[in-house]
């Protein structure tokens, strides 16, 4: 359909980004192990990441790369305060199974 | 040529992401991420984002996935886990999540497709000089936020991590 003469295709890139953030779906409906849930959803950031620095690239503009960043400082935090509960989990518990951690039965 | 490697990128990182959901023990499944994490650099690289590789090899798979190996390494997860890791991914347990993954992605194909759009990206540089004089110009406010953000999960994972936590409770 598109001859690909030298440029990335917008829609190819945002197809790929379509796949990652599924496989990271996948990822967290699948495992009950936390430390593969978060795993899953750096994957799912990765994949807005992409379609921000697609975006931005097409548009000729920074504020792509700029998103991206923001993206960065979310997931080093997210990533410091989650691990933190994963090393409380595994000492209350003594496992890292997710379902263990429902005690308020919600 | 720049299409060439943005396809081998993308099989690259869905194939290690894929290997990465599916692995028993969780450091091999952190170095798949790894990978996954490096091709995208690479087409971050070729989307005109040089500043966005360096960053996402520097902090994404230098820092963050170094922080996922070191809890991993200190939880000390050793043989049993991965038995254990066995007893939990059942067989089965995989085709109802990817059916659902399937029927949202043919949704969101049929969204792309009715957009027709016929961009495409040469992969014009925009370079670390742009992307810093965005940051401290129309974003300096979320910025400062930003840094609110980092200072609220620095505190949140030193409370989290103390280990007089447990101690405290049963006392």
């Amino acid at each position: 359909m598109m001859d690909a003469t030298g440029g990335i295709p917008l829609e190819h890139v945002i197809w790929f980004a379509i796949t990652l953030f599924l496989i990271g779906v996948v990822g967290i409906l699948i495992r009950r192990n936390v430390i593969f849930i978060l795993l899953s959803l750096e994957l799912m950031m990765n994949a807005a990441a992409v379609v921000f620095i697609a975006a931005g690239a097409f548009h000729d503009q920074a504020d792509g790369q700029v998103m991206f960043m923001f993206i960065l400082a979310l997931a080093a935090a997210e990533v410091a305060v989650a691990l933190g509960l994963v090393v409380q989990l595994s000492r209350r518990f003594k496992t890292l199974d997710i379902d263990a951690a429902s005690e308020m039965t919600g | 040529m720049l299409y060439g490697l943005f396809i081998a990128s993308c099989g690259i990182a869905i194939g290690s992401a894929l290997m990465a959901i599916t692995r028993l023990n969780a450091s091999h499944a952190l170095i798949y991420l790894v990978i996954t994490l490096l091709s995208l650099a690479v087409i971050f690289f070729l989307l005109g984002a040089p500043f966005a590789a360096a960053l996402q090899i520097v902090i994404y798979a230098g820092a963050i996935v170094v922080l996922f190996l070191f809890v991993v390494m200190m939880l000390n997860l050793g043989r049993r886990s991965v038995e254990r890791e066995r007893q939990w991914l059942l067989p089965g347990i995989w085709v109802i999540p990817s059916i659902l993954a399937g029927a949202l992605f043919v949704i969101l194909g049929i969204a792309l497709i009715g957009v027709e759009n016929q961009a495409v990206i040469d992969g014009e540089m925009i370079g670390p000089r742009r992307v810093g004089a965005a940051l401290v110009g129309p974003y300096v406010l979320a910025v400062e936020l930003a840094g609110v953000l980092l200072l609220a999960g620095l505190v949140g994972a030193y409370h989290l991590g103390r280990r007089y936590l447990d101690e405290r409770r049963e006392r």
